[in-house]
């Protein structure tokens, strides 16, 4: 086979530039130079124009007015702002309960923490064996002072797509402002916001063919959402973000958006036919469980464990391929993923995850590859494996005295 | 994370991997780790007559740094008598492996395995051993 | 945009380095890798970022570990002030009353948690009033924060005296110095401040990226959490691209510092004494003060209307700082000088950088001649 190894398979974790998208953004970078602020001049005015012509790109994709798109860093900032920003400015009026999920990324889970330490209460739903919230469990963890819930769209590790229409109609019957986090979801499932009872919806640019270092966040208008802003300065972005804007980058992000706009339909019917090959492929190998639900999951992700081989061994075995296991912002730590723990899945199950992301470049020759290295490798793996002995010898793991545990 | 050269020769070709019969009366069998820890190491020896370790095998689940620290000491432990055996320290086998501090535990582990497989064959054969040598694991 | 225009704007933002985009262009272009992902992909990220760090720590003299990547000035500013303010006791925090609103909001945005804040007084050169520092101080006071160059003005503050001030009373010193860095020398540790806000696009590098450089003895509270990117003081993607063109940015403009500074300072003097010729007044012009910046008023002209008309004949100017351009008050920098309000509302900012020439500024003199004598015919025909 001639596929190029190392065979990139990690989209969920960060995209590269789209080349249509690059080549937008490099004139901003030397010969429209400006400030999009300096208003006394043509190079701020053609900045400016630029920005606004983003902020049409971005909106469109998810239905918006262009007015409640607010430029950021990223989604991480994004969601700090909605999070912060919505629970400080309510707080007074409607009270200190958030509610989310314990599958969410840790740009979500990070900032509630912090406000539990400032005297807000969280609840941490967990999500069924599936991933997905069950929409009775939600009903009841909301209360009379719930300010905020934060559920995301798309899970980053498992790639299941909550019911968001459903959850943010529970929200706004309780009067509880709903943020979404959407870093995973642009390009991969459709979005009207018009239609979508969600108040903030947070957006990276990295993940869908964008630079990184941009996001934004969608505030809605109409009925209108306010926040307490968390970076102060010139006022930029109607008070709600300051900090100079950087223009190429948005540029960037817009027509990142844009061209998920015209493209995404193909794409994920290409992607997908990929993805079902690749499951088709690695289930016929013993004893591998899918993680997350394979119906209401995004044509990108497959996350698979295989039982009876560590984690870490296993990313040794295929690095071939660029794979996370777990979500890339907690991989320096040798903890089995959180998410999976939450979906009642093993240490073990947890430990020996890998999490497959397919994108806008990867080939069929790429998974056919793929799937014939994963058979190799667990196979070798497994013969190392005193576990894979126990098992086959007929011994029932959980009823063994583990040393020292 | 960067593996030293030793760690990726062991873990691409492991030495001695496989099993004996672990009712045999000249074998003994080291079981240490959890899987929820993310290593369990089984290491076994099978000593001669004349008390000398004749040949070890091993079978780990674990990071490439278990691996290579379990397939290293069945290198080490063939020829030795068992009181030879159980100088080893983890500390020879981070430094023969150039462990990075993140791995230390690997080759602790490794330790444990050879003191618990000895005591299982002391115990075997009626001497007294050490009943519980497994003191390692999920301390990350 | 008419090509020929002349950008006289270098304090609002700067072009990007043609070296520096080289150094950018693979990591937008070519490169897939999450900093933090363990696959080749995200070590050769990390890698690259890591040079970076080093390459703007070496540019203020500070450990590359003190260096925390932002995305830009305005976070970095707003970071370390309200980092600082969330591990200590509520009490007062001062800035000068020149700060750019970056600073001076995020101090203000503290007024609701039980903090007081205190506007330190400049003199008539900008310079900030040390005696009047030092009684502001007597009240117990966990932060100070000082610019080290003004982005108007363009005077200097004396910031080591300012934080053997702060010091000796149990504060701590912050200074923004993302005006400074580029155009004078820069030392953190000589500067005694233990907390430094830097920002790419003043210096030929790109937008969106800054650094907070940190004395690591500061406990400070993210103003981003989640990832726990940058040792968990700033969490989210690293903007892998702007950073590494941040880092060559640096390494460029210490290089280059002297020489630059050089050239620009002679620019300078040539423009301001035609300026002088114009009967113009130059605002804190004794101050030591950054050698590209001018901040000047005509006697009698409107300072919007003279960058309009600028504007229309070619020339970039600024009337204030970018942030401040839509609102018609006059310069906070100003009326905190003690300019007469009808005086600060003639103020034009000229910033020069690197790609200008004398017959650029020659051609601005001449413009600005030729502005005064139609402005003069006007308001004689309305007379």
């Amino acid at each position: 086979m001639t596929v190029k190894t190392p065979i990139y398979l990690d989209y969920s974790a960060t995209t590269p530039v789209d080349q249509r998208v690059a080549d937008k953004m490099i004139p901003y970078l030397t010969e429209f130079f400006g400030n999009p602020a300096s208003r006394s001049h043509s190079f701020g005015w053609t900045a400016e124009k630029a920005v606004e012509n983003a902020r049409e790109q971005v909106a469109a994709l998810v239905n918006a007015d262009p007015k409640e798109i607010v430029w950021t860093s990223g989604a991480t900032e994004s969601n700090n702002l909605a999070i912060k920003g919505a629970a400080h400015f309510y707080a007074g009026s409607k009270g200190k309960h958030i509610i989310t999920v314990a599958t969410e990324h840790k740009a979500v889970i990070d900032p509630v923490r912090e406000l539990e330490r400032q005297g807000f209460e969280a609840t941490f739903l967990e999500p069924e064996p599936n991933g997905l919230v069950d929409l009775e469990k939600f009903k009841a963890a909301l209360r009379p002072d719930t300010v905020l819930a934060s559920v995301m769209f798309v899970n980053n590790e498992i790639g299941v797509i909550q019911d968001i229409e459903a959850i943010g109609n529970l929200c706004r019957a309780n009067g509880t402002i709903f943020h979404v986090d959407a870093a995973q979801a642009t390009g991969k499932v459709d979005i009207d916001l018009e239609k979508l009872p969600v108040d903030l919806m947070s957006f990276s640019a990295h993940k869908t063919y964008g630079p990184k270092g941009i996001g934004a966040l969608y505030v809605r208008r109409k009925p209108r959402v306010r926040l307490e802003a968390q970076m102060h300065g010139g006022g930029h972005e109607r008070g709600f973000r300051s900090g100079t804007l950087p223009t190429h980058q948005i540029v960037g992000m817009g027509e990142a958006f844009a061209i998920a706009k015209a493209e995404m339909a193909l794409e994920n019917a290409r992607i997908k036919r990929l993805r079902d090959k690749l499951w088709a492929g690695l289930s016929e190998i013993e004893e591998v469980y899918l993680n997350g639900d394979l119906e209401r999951r995004v044509p990108h992700n497959l996350n698979v464990s295989f039982n009876f081989v560590e984690g870490e061994s296993l990313i040794m075995a295929v690095k071939d391929i660029a794979v996370s296991s777990g979500s890339a912002c907690t991989s320096a730590s040798l903890e089995p993923s959180y998410v999976l723990r939450a979906l009642g899945r093993s240490d073990e199950l947890a430990h020996s995850s890998i999490r497959f992301s397919i994108g806008r470049t990867t080939t069929e020759e790429e998974i056919d590859y793929t799937i014939a290295l994963l058979k190799a490798k667990i196979g070798k793996l497994r013969e190392l494996s005193p576990l894979w002995e126990m098992y086959q010898d007929g011994i029932d793991l959980n009823s063994v005295q583990w040393a020292a545990h | 994370m960067a593996y030293s050269d030793k760690v990726l020769d062991h873990y691409e070709n492991p030495r001695n991997v496989g099993s004996f019969n672990k009712d045999e009366k000249n074998v003994g069998t080291g079981m240490v780790g959890a899987p929820a820890c993310g290593d369990v190491m089984k290491l076994q020896i099978k000593v001669g007559d004349n008390g000398v370790i004749e040949d070890a095998k091993f079978k780990t689940y674990g990071c490439g740094s278990a691996i290579a620290s379990s397939s290293l000491v069945t290198e080490w432990l063939k020829g030795k008598s068992l009181d030879e055996a159980m100088t080893i320290k983890n500390s020879d086998i981070a430094e023969e492996l150039a462990l990075p501090p993140v791995k230390i535990h690997c080759s602790v582990l490794a330790e444990d395995a050879i003191k618990a497989a000895i005591a299982d064959l002391r115990q075997k054969q009626g001497q007294n051993g050490e009943a519980d040598a497994c003191t390692a694991a999920c301390k990350e | 945009m008419s090509a020929e225009a002349i950008y006289f704007d270098h304090n609002a933002t700067t072009a990007l380095d043609s070296r520096v985009l080289e150094a950018m262009l693979p990591h937008l272009r070519n490169q897939q890798g999450n900093p933090t992902s363990r696959h080749s992909f995200g070590r050769a990220a990390r890698q690259a970022i890591d040079l970076a760090r080093e390459q703007v720590a070496a540019a203020v003299g500070a450990h590359p570990s003190q260096v925390t990547f932002t995305s830009g000035g305005t976070e970095a500013n707003n970071m370390a002030i309200k980092g600082i303010a969330a591990t200590h006791t509520p009490s007062q925090v001062i800035v000068s009353a020149t700060e750019h609103p970056a600073v001076s909001r995020p101090a203000q945005s503290l007024l609701g948690r039980g903090w007081k804040m205190a506007k330190a007084g400049v003199g008539d050169d900008g310079r900030i009033d040390l005696n009047a520092l030092a009684t502001l101080l007597q009240q117990k006071t966990a932060l100070v924060s000082v610019m080290t160059a003004n982005n108007e003005t363009g005077v200097l503050q004396d910031i080591p005296a300012i934080a053997e001030l702060a010091h000796r009373y149990g504060s701590l010193l912050h200074t923004d110095a993302v005006q400074a860095l580029g155009k004078i020398e820069l030392d953190f540790n000589a500067l005694g401040a233990n907390a430094m806000s830097l920002s790419g696009h003043k210096i030929n590098g790109p937008q969106g990226v800054g650094a907070l450089i940190l004395d690591k003895r500061v406990d400070l509270q993210p103003l981003l959490e989640g990832g726990g990117q940058e040792k968990g003081l700033r969490s989210g993607t690293e903007n892998i691209a702007a950073i590494v063109g941040f880092g060559l940015a640096c390494e460029l403009a210490k290089r280059e510092l002297a020489r630059h500074a050089e050239r620009i300072s002679v620019l300078r003097k040539q423009f301001e004494a035609g300026l002088a010729e114009l009967g113009a007044t130059v605002f804190g012009q004794d101050a030591a003060r950054l050698p590209n910046t001018s901040f000047f008023a005509l006697p009698n002209i409107e300072g919007e209307t003279l960058v309009m008309a600028l504007d229309r004949q070619g020339y970039a100017v600024a009337s204030g700082s970018a942030c401040s351009s839509d609102s018609i008050e006059p310069s906070h920098v100003l009326l905190a000088m003690g300019v007469a309000p009808e005086i600060a509302r003639g103020a034009v900012r000229v910033s020069l950088g690197a790609r200008n020439t004398a017959a650029e500024v020659e051609s601005l003199l001449q413009t600005l001649k030729n502005e005064q004598l139609r402005m003069k015919r006007m308001a004689a025909v309305a007379v």
